[in-house]
């Protein structure tokens, strides 16, 4: 299947914004690989299938590089093809470039400035998520992969409910305790339950009347920063994301939102 | 076996001697008390089953009642004898005249020990028989198969509907694996009661049900005849109802469970006295059944380093190997767990995780190691996750683990597809086939890296073992001295289900489990 390619490259070789295309050797090649499994036996019909599910994607010149029988009535490929379409770089509407994260006396610097108070923060893993790992590493006073966990800053005050925690009762402690910020972890997700059970939680708030006094945070594998200001939080953080990124965020967003008050 | 890291014998006798008496402290307290699940387990070895028409479990509402009416303590067994012997009738309908109130607990009269005896006994040989033709079907199968030699592929189902997992778990053994195990649905160890029937829906996994049980477990048995071996299905016998997992695991010929003494006080949040009584009983149960245990130490590496708790995990190992041999588990199945979990950022990170499981395998030469793989460090990068992988595989094969579960390249994204567990079981079985002898090839440096930092490891689990014998498993344990975590002896969920069993107590089931398997050892 591997091989050189030979054929002739008549497409523009220069980068354009405009029309941006997936990049494999060369400029505007528009190469991607994608792998799939078809729940059908491995036949010559099933690899035309799996040709014609590539094409129905939008690719083009279609090689299918592996074929691999998983069972008898399934079969995954491994292809490579063309991007036929192309992407205007320059109308990407994106939620807008992050800060740079500070470091942890940094940002508790800059509480002590901005806010002059502990921040109080409460956190969760929510719902039927028994994973602790997510919130656990934000949290916890060692923190994951060298960046400490929001316990140990000076200028926060960080309550870790952990797993399994009802939306309600996160809602409820959060009302007790005059929280900020709302912090919930969704790790292990399947058939998209933490979607539904992220938007319960926003119903709630809203409907204890805090959602205009609190920072609703969302983070986990699975979320983006965008796809959680689509479910009506203020900010989500995705994979690759640490504790020192939701502590910048949480200092300067209420601060922000302090300074808007006093003018 | 060699002893490859110069390991030191007399530490080894010291954890062992410590965590001994660790374990035998608790078990003055294990055994003056028993539980809510102990005694629906009870009542499902004298056979009560099904749901009423609200879906209460009948088991529920039997120790619900007694509880109610005061004679909890002692046992179901007591009480269901003494129905028999009054008015003739069954456990099974003795639990639907409760459950509709026509049961008359006033005029429920007392009998002696010695007219009690004949039914408690023919109560215990009827269910202990109905185990004994499982443990012998699949020694069947497995004299007719022949059993694997080197580590098993154990693999992981989790759709939250059987016959989804069914279809996933016949591919997977196609494609190789050893092992079925199916996820329960987030939630379930929190249930004070194992749900009943056949279901559909869960979440990040599905319902361990009896009726399930079964579904997979004929599943399996048609996908190994036409394989011409034998797949093993694991569950969790974890939570609030760890005996009566136990006991339909036993009757539907499960072969593995996870079953550690600690694991629901540190990560599930279990009150400490509920969860040691409740593993006792369900230890005795799996070692009777045959079935294999899994203990789950790898849990605290991944909420602590793995590099610095490492100790943690052996203390764990020790302490959780002293309770199971007291619940009459002979070694070989004893599934003692660890992981494979420091961050590739170390230098030097596979050096010291070869040295962990080689420090394991040598120190617990006859337990069917369970050795997880990388989960805390994969980034949903699948490319990176599959030499992650890779490098796990090669020290299991290198160190004689022998239920490796293998790593999932889509770890940290979804629940795997297909064809990850195809993936995943490829680069599984080139890496066993590739390196088969390897181990057997390698001797390692005297006072190198490894030896060095395999006895530092168990020194400092001595210390720590000593600390816990000192004082007492209860109060270590609200110090947080594993994976972080403080919990307090009358804190976490199900204290309220522990009480003292009277002199009157009956378990005829557990003493004559214990009495069999004293017998054999």
């Amino acid at each position: 299947m591997s091989g050189y390619s030979t054929e002739k490259r008549d497409f523009n070789h220069k980068l354009d914004l405009k029309s941006l295309r997936p990049y494999g050797d060369t400029m505007n090649d528009g190469r991607v690989q994608l792998s799939f499994t078809l729940p059908v036996g491995n036949c010559e019909k099933s690899t035309e299938a799996a040709k014609e599910t590539a094409v129905k994607m939008g690719l083009s010149d279609i090689v299918v590089a592996s074929i691999k029988p998983l069972d008898e009535h399934f079969t995954m490929y491994i292809l490579y093809g063309t991007f036929t379409g192309s992407i205007n770089y320059e109308e990407i509407d994106a939620p807008e470039k992050e800060d740079e994260a500070m470091d942890m006396p940094k940002t508790d610097a800059y509480i002590k400035e901005g806010i002059g108070r502990k921040i109080v923060v409460v956190g969760a893993s929510t719902g039927t998520d028994a994973h602790t790992v997510g919130i656990d590493a934000i949290m916890n006073m060692k923190g994951y992969a060298g960046h400490y966990g929001l316990e140990r800053y000076e200028m926060l005050d960080a309550h870790n409910l952990g797993a399994q925690v009802p939306n309600i009762d996160l809602v409820r402690f959060a009302v007790s305790k005059k929280a900020d910020v709302l912090l919930v972890s969704q790790t292990v997700t399947q058939k998209d339950v933490h979607i539904k059970n992220l938007t319960q939680l926003v119903e709630m708030v809203e409907a204890e009347g805090i959602r205009e006094k609190v920072l609703l945070i969302c983070g986990g594998a699975r979320i983006s920063n965008r796809l959680a200001k689509e479910l009506g939080y203020d900010a989500g953080f995705g994979s690759g994301k640490f504790a020192d990124d939701v502590a910048t965020y949480i200092a300067k967003e209420l601060t922000y939102r302090k300074d808007l008050r006093r003018n | 076996m060699h002893n490859k890291l110069e390991i030191d014998k007399k530490t080894v006798a010291s954890c062992r001697k410590n965590a001994g008496k660790i374990a035998k402290n608790i078990q003055k307290y294990i055994s003056l008390h028993s539980t809510v699940a102990v005694e629906r387990t009870v009542c499902r070895l004298f056979g009560v089953d099904g749901v009423d028409d609200i879906e209460v479990p009948y088991p529920n509402i039997v120790v619900d009642a007694l509880a109610e009416y005061g004679i909890l303590e002692n046992g179901a067994a007591d009480f269901f004898t003494r129905a028999y012997l009054h008015k003739g009738i069954s456990a099974m309908e003795t639990a639907k005249l409760i459950s509709t109130y026509r049961f008359d607990f006033e005029s429920l009269p007392m009998f002696t020990a010695r007219e009690k005896a004949p039914y408690l006994a023919q109560q215990a040989e009827s269910a202990l028989a109905g185990i004994r033709v499982q443990k012998k079907q699949r020694n069947l199968f497995l004299e007719k198969y022949g059993d694997k030699q080197g580590p098993l592929l154990y693999v992981i189902v989790a759709t939250g509907d059987i016959r989804e997992d069914v279809t996933q778990a016949v591919a997977a053994a196609n494609q190789g694996a050893d092992v079925i195990a199916v996820i329960r649905t987030t939630g379930q160890s929190l249930l004070d009661y194992v749900p009943y029937g056949e279901t559909h829906e869960g979440f990040g996994g599905t319902y361990a049900t009896q009726e399930n049980f079964k579904i997979m477990r004929s599943a399996l048995d048609a996908a190994g005849e036409k394989l011409g071996k034998y797949i093993r299905l694991c569950n969790y016998c974890s939570g609030l109802c760890m005996p009566e997992i136990a006991a339909m695991g036993a009757v539907e010929r499960l072969d593995m469970m996870l079953n550690d003494a600690l694991y629901g006080i540190l990560f599930r949040n279990i009150n400490m006295k509920r969860t040691l009584v409740d593993q006792y009983f369900s230890r005795v149960i799996n070692a009777f059944a045959g079935i294999i245990i899994n203990t789950g130490e790898d849990n605290y590496l991944t909420t602590s380093d793995a590099y610095k708790e490492a100790h943690t995990v052996l203390a764990s190992q020790f302490i959780n190997e002293q309770f199971a041999l007291l619940a009459c588990l002979p070694k070989e199945q004893i599934g003692l767990g660890h992981a494979f979990e420091i961050s590739p950022s170390l230098e030097n990170s596979f050096v010291y995780e070869l040295a962990q499981a080689q420090m394991i395998r040598e120190i617990f030469p006859e337990a069917p190691l369970k050795y997880m793989p990388p989960t805390k460090h994969k980034t949903g990068d699948i490319f990176m996750a599959n030499v992650q992988d890779a490098l796990f595989n090669m020290v299991t094969i290198l160190t004689g683990q022998k239920i490796h579960l293998l790593g999932m390249p889509t770890e940290a994204i979804h629940t795997p597809f297909m064809s990850d567990r195809a993936i995943s079981l490829e680069n599984a079985g080139y890496i066993f086939t590739a390196m088969k002898d390897l181990g057997a090839e390698i001797s390692y440096k005297k006072d190198g890296i490894m030896s060095v930092r395999a006895n530092e490891v168990l020194n400092k689990a001595d210390s720590l073992i000593r600390e816990i014998a000192e004082k007492g498993l209860f109060p270590s344990l609200g110090e947080g001295v594993f994976a972080d975590i403080r919990r307090g002896e009358d804190e976490g969920r199900g204290l309220e289900g522990v009480f003292v069993k009277s002199k009157d107590y009956q378990n005829p089931f557990m003493d004559e489990m214990v009495s069999e398997l004293k017998e054999q050892s």
